[in-house]
């Protein structure tokens, strides 16, 4: 069972109620449950509209787009039945927030796909998570169980007469893509998890051809507090047009691993250092992967940045899925490399060419490479053929998979040619394929 | 939709809002590389060739997914498209093999085009490629998986366009691989295979050499063999099929049927008939000297010149001491329109018969006469791509005709046409219908009725009453209708429902036949009371003064009644062209004993085997001529095959009446020389009476054309055709150039030809998708798979 | 009572199938969770299953499989009674993840996706699951192990191979 942790920088918002039994109903409404909820009934969808705008919340998905602004987009009369649809498909290696949200605090993901529904005028939430997180949709089932028993779900909910939304729920079967937005609608669909043309985009055409609105788990289940606190409040939590706080998962080599709350804008150096403890037995630091394993690799001169979406755009990197890998000095970048492109290639969807051939050459090449046989040319070609994956694929797969490898390439070259010529600085945690087996 | 201005590579060009820019590029001549895009299919946008840079657009856009916009500025060629395209296809060779000579699609391969365009031939992988087996799915198709680049155009061609969803695409990722519908775990052999409709367009539009038929494949380079567009024999919808021809020791022989430039009436389609069933030509059985019925019951090859005149003599004996009347003449429905003309110009002005007709498969003749003063109303193939609402009542388009069910199929995808389907069974193309009305067993007539307004047959027309009445007020709301009748509803039943039909506005009219000139063999007068053009043979006209003295003037025998005269031992001789009577209409052989039968035939077929003499018949592969479809749409038939030894249907007449002393040049207007046939019109008649002056030289000076110098020229007689037959009215530019041609036929108003007294004429063929008549029994792949499917294809519903 | 006459699956899941295919706007949605609710019945996906579910949803069989085929976490061949899913995506890699795998591989005796000879025990190696910050981890079925050692791994293993280990499914 994941351990929570805890540090004085936290801010705590979302994480509010973690550790206090909140995914029984009762817990939860005694710690302010649902009354953001009743808010957004009284108050009208405009006003929650504006208010996550005010809040300047950005989506935790990943691409951290305005979500005040994508909930406007959804057009007010449609023929077709409204969605929303809460993405738990939490897949990005280096990223498990979901994984706690669902697990301490169901009901704020509830409530906030209810708010979402009432803004964009849906009746009809779906929450889907992961094939993995088969526990936590036990615990979700029963938490929206509990709202119909309790009649917060349903028909007139909360009592009120034509206020009605149903919320279903369900888990994947095991598919990285499946995260991708349109690849999701697919999945739920019933269909291979590969991903739509785009435009229209899904608050046009999404899930069975209606309008939807698609939010990261995270970014929904900051909808209550952010109604409940007030959007300039929440947005006064961040920094400059990154509102608020968010979760980050900090992993690997640090003293004290776990999901901390921190408020965006906040500094990635102290994150590592102070909140998580600094580099474990007190190694030296070798690079940190910033935000899930598509996001590229930050060396150590380069961890004075705040941690929100611009500060990141601007030092190269990403922002991404909040989950911050730390390397120390005995990690082999080529290892870790290829471990990265060998995720890639297993969760390739196929579609499009660059992406389903790239990710299989460079990994091809790479494991060759791990294996003893490559080349200086090996290097070149790799960066080449990442190179002209990005920004060519049909969904933007393609780029998580060659902007780390990139970044590889060129902040490692000398790691990667020292390690032609036998000097394998690093200890290595790679079986090669015929003791392990690759995964298909 | 309003047009839009943009720009491409500096090229200012306008397209209709919302066309697509790929298409909107090709219409101005620039040509975008492109694996999956295929027009009229799902967008993909999967293989990124046709990546274009769009101004202000962040990325590289997909031309295939983009619709123009105003003001829209773009570039489809720069160094960073091409560098984009080049790595794509570095990519894709990553894993194909480079066996491009042995490969079978190469010299037709669209990567091999584009490799060669952008220059990825350098291969700078060092991994070894994935290598598989080549997997045999089906009679017709073949798959080899690392030729394949996974454009999906195969999937969505079988799913989308043919209905028939047998193919998937399994796994992710790089083991991402187009799978087939009985997966290996169910199949006997334990190996993967397809469960369709075998109609090799999968093949069709594989733009690799992933995908194979069985029939061509390694059989022989593309640019070894000389290519022939000509019509289909098979069914009565009249796609091209482009014949790949080799020259063989004793002729040439057909490797390949395709759709090569899909500049046909059928576009984009061709079905398993089309492209497999050409075979039966190249049999090693086919009869290819003229053969003589010995006293012992057994067949001697004898030299043309005995058997044509042994049978010659024999005819003009009969003629002559117990007249044409005892003679019947029945011909083929895959004659081309000049011997279909010939035929019946032979056994009327040669013979003295009109104891002549074909199988009929539709009541082309009341159709013909219920639109005599409408003739725009007869509709051609083409209006099932675009007519915006459908009825379709009886008939079976999947199996009889399935270029049509493509079309309506289609229609209904792209254009959202509305169909109508009215039948007693759950047809394919219900699943199309807007509407689908279950008609009563033997209900046609009653449906005919009800909708032209008499309630009272209602209870007999369909099973749900209410639906019933919905379905004509649905009908009748219909701003235009095409009406699509299948030979179900013939005579009385079929003159009530065109009446009907004419009461809405906008109407036309198909009737669905079979085989490939079934509407020809009717139009050319295989009829015995009418002559080309549905002339009535009692009536005044041209015929009488061109067909010479031993014209008679009564209506004959049809084909029913000519056996009914063998029977009473009437029928002295009996001449038969490429047709099998006595299997279709199950003749006993017994009732023939008396009578002389000659038959032009490829193979010893049932009737062949009563026969006294067999000349060896070409197909229709291996002509020249015409042919109409069952909406009457007229295309040219080029020789693509030859086979030594036998002689086309045309040549044969030619040479029978020759030796029954027949004068050639007046069955046959050819030939420069005035002799009696061809004469010079000294400009002192119009034309009027017979003998006066030649009508044919007159008419030839008049449309610019040549006389024939040869009694074989198929033009010569269409020369005729064009002349005399009412309705034939056809250009010759569009004929020559491969382009198919509407023709509506005029008949008298009154002509009811199957009145109730008589017996039914019209027998359909009942084909299947794997069945083509007697024909098809011949072709080894037709009957392969005939017996792979005993049963119904397993396509059903798929969203 | 299911409404598929002789399912082939348990009742329980039967039932549960019935319900499912009502919930959604189109009853195809109901296909993934399907699929992984007649592994847990089953052990894999059978061909039955396939057919079934095909029939209960009205797709054609190869849909489904277009569809199972895609998603890592369905197979078609049966796995162990307990599968042993261990990750080896960078945050466990780093930490360890690789020593689980290969002890794992020891004592069980068994490889990718092998399964031990009594049928008790298969062993996966996975790819993210969602526990970084709890690495190295694993997924015995569907229960998370995580902080694990090779210690705590051996007595996991004795946990379920002595029956004591329960499953969330
Ligand atoms: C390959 C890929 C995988 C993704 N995986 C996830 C995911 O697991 N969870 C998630 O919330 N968003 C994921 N996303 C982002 C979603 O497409 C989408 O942007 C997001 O759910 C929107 O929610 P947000 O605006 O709240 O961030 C992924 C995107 C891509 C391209
Ligand atoms: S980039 Fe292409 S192959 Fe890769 S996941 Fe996206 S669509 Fe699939
Ligand atoms: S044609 Fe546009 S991506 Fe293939």
């Amino acid at each position: 069972m994941p351990t929570l942790v805890s540090h004085p920088d936290e801010v705590k918002v979302i994480s509010r109620r973690f550790g206090q039994g909140a995914a029984q109903l009762d817990r939860y409404l005694e710690l302010d449950g649902y009354k953001a909820a009743q808010m957004a009934i009284d108050n009208g969808p405009q006003w929650v509209i504006d208010t996550m705008k005010a809040s300047g919340l950005r989506g935790r998905g990943g691409a951290g787009f305005p979500t005040g602004l994508k909930w406007s987009f959804v057009p007010k009369v449609s023929e077709k039945p409204k969605y929303v649809l809460v993405n738990g498909d939490e897949s990005e290696p280096g990223t498990c927030k979901d994984h706690v949200i669902f697990l301490h605090d169901p009901h704020a993901v509830i409530e906030g796909t209810l708010i979402a529904g009432l803004a964009i005028g849906a009746k009809t939430g779906f929450i889907y998570l992961r094939g993995e997180y088969r526990y936590l949709l036990k615990i979700v089932e029963k938490a929206v169980a509990d709202c119909y028993a309790k009649g917060i779900l349903g028909k007139n909910i909360f009592g009120r007469e034509g206020v009605d939304f149903d919320i279903i729920t369900q888990t994947g079967a095991g598919a990285y893509e499946v995260g991708e937005e349109s690849a999701l609608m697919e999945s739920l669909e019933g269909k291979r998890g590969v991903p739509r043309i785009k435009p229209p985009f899904p608050a046009v055409v999404g899930l069975y051809g209606g309008p939807t609105v698609i939010n990261n788990a995270e970014t929904i289940a900051s909808a209550p507090h952010i109604l409940l606190m007030g959007g300039e409040a929440y947005a006064k939590l961040g920094s400059e047009r990154n509102g608020g706080t968010r979760l980050f998962g900090i992993s690997g080599m640090v003293e004290r691993p776990g999901v901390y709350e921190l408020p965006m804008g906040y500094s990635m150096k102290k994150a590592i250092y102070d909140v998580a403890g600094g580099v474990k037995g007190g190694k030296k630091l070798k690079a940190v992967v910033p935000g899930g394993s598509s996001c590229p690799v930050l060396l150590p001169d380069e961890l004075e940045v705040g941690l929100d979406f611009d500060q990141m755009a601007k030092a190269g990197t990403m922002l991404g899925s909040g989950g911050i890998v730390v390397l120390d000095e005995t990690v082999s970048i080529v290892e870790f490399a290829l471990r990265t492109i060998k995720f890639y290639q297993h969760e390739s969807c196929g579609w499009c060419i660059p992406c389903r051939e790239g990710t299989d050459w460079i990994k091809k090449s790479m494991q060759r490479f791990y294996d003893g046989g490559g080349s200086t040319k090996d290097i070149s070609n790799m960066q080449y053929l990442a190179e002209n994956m990005l920004g060519r694929t049909f969904c933007p797969l393609g780029d998580a998979a060659a902007m780390p490898m990139i970044a590889f390439f060129k902040k490692f070259r000398p790691e990667f040619e020292a390690y032609l010529e036998g000097k394998r600085t690093a200890k290595h945690f790679i079986t090669t394929d015929e003791l392990v087996g690759v995964a298909h | 939709m309003p047009d839009v201005t943009f720009t491409v590579d500096g090229q200012t060009l306008t397209a209709p809002a919302g066309t697509l820019l790929i298409d909107a590029c090709k219409a101005s001549g620039i040509q975008i590389p492109a694996f999956c895009y295929y027009p009229g299919l799902s967008l993909q946008a999967a293989c990124r060739m046709c990546v274009v840079r769009i101004e202000k657009a962040p990325k590289l856009q997909t031309a295939c997914t983009t619709p123009v916009a105003e003001g829209m500025v773009v570039y489809s060629e720069t160094p960073e498209i091409a560098q984009a395209r080049k790595s794509t296809l570095e990519l894709l060779l990553g894993n194909h093999p480079l066996d491009c000579p042995v490969c079978d699609a190469g010299g037709q391969c669209e990567l091999q085009d584009m490799t060669f365009k952008y220059g990825a031939a350098s291969s700078f992988y060092a991994e070894p490629k994935n290598h598989r087996e080549e997997q045999k799915w089906s009679p017709t198709v073949y798959f080899d998986r690392p030729r394949c680049i996974l454009c999906y155009r195969c999937i969505r061609m079988c799913g989308e366009g043919m209905d028939v969803y047998a193919l998937g695409i399994q796994n992710r990722g790089s083991s991402a691989v187009i799978a087939p519908n009985i997966p290996a775990t169910q199949s006997e052999d334990g190996l993967a295979h397809l469960d369709c409709e075998e109609c090799g367009m999968c093949i069709d539009v594989c733009p690799v050499g992933a995908l194979t038929s069985d029939t061509y494949r390694y059989k022989t380079r593309p640019w070894e063999m000389n290519h022939v567009a000509t019509v289909c024999t098979h069914c009565g919808d009249g796609c091209k099929t482009t014949l790949g021809v080799r020259a063989t020791t004793d002729g040439s022989e057909i490797v390949r049927g395709d759709n090569r430039d899909k500049s046909g009436i059928n576009g984009d389609f061709l079905c398993n008939k089309g492209r497999y069933g050409f075979d039966f030509a190249n049999r090693e059985d086919r009869i290819t000297e003229p053969m003589l019925k010995q006293p012992d019951g057994t067949f001697k090859t004898v030299t043309w010149d005995e058997a044509l005149l042994f049978t010659g003599t024999r005819l003009k004996d009969i003629r002559d001491t117990r007249g044409g009347k005892t003679i019947g003449v029945i011909g083929g429905n895959r004659l081309t329109n000049e011997e279909a003309y010939l035929l019946q110009k032979f056994a009327r002005s040669v013979l003295g018969t009109n104891n002549i007709d074909h199988h009929r498969t539709a009541d082309f003749v009341t159709l013909a006469a219920a639109l005599r003063d409408h003739r725009d109303r007869f509709a051609s193939q083409h209006d099932n791509e675009t007519a915006k609402a459908i009825l379709l009542i009886g008939g079976d388009p999947t199996n009889q005709a399935p270029l049509t069910a493509w079309n309506l199929r289609t229609n209904v995808r792209l254009n959202r046409a509305k169909l109508y389907v009215a039948n007693h069974a759950h047809i394919k193309l219900h699943r199309q219908a807007k509407s689908f009305l279950e008609i009563a067993p033997y209900g046609y007539g009653a449906i005919a009725a009800y909708l032209s307004g008499d309630d009272g047959a209602a209870s007999s027309a369909a099973t749900d009453i209410e639906k019933l009445a919905h379905f004509r007020d649905a009908l009748k709301a219909e701003p235009e209708l095409l009406i699509l009748v299948g030979s179900e509803l013939r005579a009385g039943d079929l003159r009530a429902l065109i009446a009907y039909g004419l009461t809405l506005p906008n109407t036309k009219f198909a009737l669905i036949g079979d085989y490939v000139n079934a509407h020809g063999a009717a139009d050319m007068g295989l009829l015995p009371d009418l002559l080309p053009g549905y002339a009535p043979v009692v009536a005044d006209h041209d015929y009488t003064a061109e067909y010479g003295e031993h014209f008679p003037t009564e209506p004959g025998l049809n084909l029913l009644q000519i056996f009914d005269a063998a029977q009473t031992g009437d029928l002295a001789a009996l001449y038969i062209v490429n047709a099998n009577p006595v299997a279709r209409f199950s003749i006993d052989p017994a009732t023939l004993a008396n009578t002389f039968i000659v038959i032009h035939e490829m193979f010893l077929t049932e009737t062949a085997r009563l026969a006294d003499v067999i000349f060896p018949a070409a197909n229709l592969y291996e002509k020249s001529g015409s042919v109409v479809n069952s909406y009457g749409d007229l295309q040219l038939v080029k020789k693509a095959a030859d086979r030594a030894g036998v002689r086309t249907d045309l040549e044969l007449l030619v040479r029978v009446a020759d030796r029954m002393g027949a004068e050639i040049r007046k069955l046959v207007p050819f030939g420069k020389r005035a002799s009696t046939g061809l004469r010079a019109d000294l400009g002192q008649t119009r034309g009027v009476q017979s003998g006066e002056a030649d009508r044919h030289a007159v008419w030839l000076t008049a449309n610019n054309l040549e006389p024939k110098l040869s009694p074989f020229d198929p033009f010569a007689v269409l020369d005729e055709i064009q002349r005399l037959v009412p309705g034939y009215d056809l250009l010759r530019l569009q004929l020559l150039s491969g382009n198919d041609q509407h023709l509506a036929p005029q008949a008298p108003a009154d002509l009811i030809q199957i009145d109730e007294t008589r017996r039914d004429l019209v027998l359909p063929a009942d084909d299947t998708l794997f069945t083509s008549g007697t024909l098809g029994r011949y072709s080894p792949k037709l009957v392969e798979l005939q017996l792979k499917y005993a049963h119904e294809p397993v396509g059903i519903p798929a969203d | 009572m299911s409404t598929v006459s002789e399912s082939i699956f348990t009742p329980a899941t039967a039932e549960r199938f019935d319900k499912l295919v009502t919930i959604y706007p189109v009853p195809r949605s109901a296909l993934v969770p399907m699929l992984l609710y007649a592994q847990d019945d089953l052990g894999y996906v059978s061909d039955a299953a396939v057919a079934e579910i095909a029939h209960r949803l009205n797709l054609l069989e190869l849909d489904v499989r277009n569809v199972l085929s895609y998603y890592s976490m369905l197979r078609t061949k049966p796995a162990g009674k307990f599968n042993i899913q261990v990750c080896t995506n960078i945050s466990c890699m780093i930490v360890g993840g690789y020593d689980i795998l290969s002890h794992c591989q020891k004592r069980l005796g068994i490889g990718h996706k092998g399964v031990t000879a009594d049928g008790e025990f298969s062993l996966e190696e996975v790819e993210c699951i969602g526990a970084c910050c709890w690495a190295p981890a694993m997924q015995v079925n569907y229960d998370f192990h995580d902080n694990l050692t090779v210690e705590k791994v051996d007595s996991i293993l004795d946990d379920y191979a002595a029956g004591r280990g329960q499953d969330v499914k």
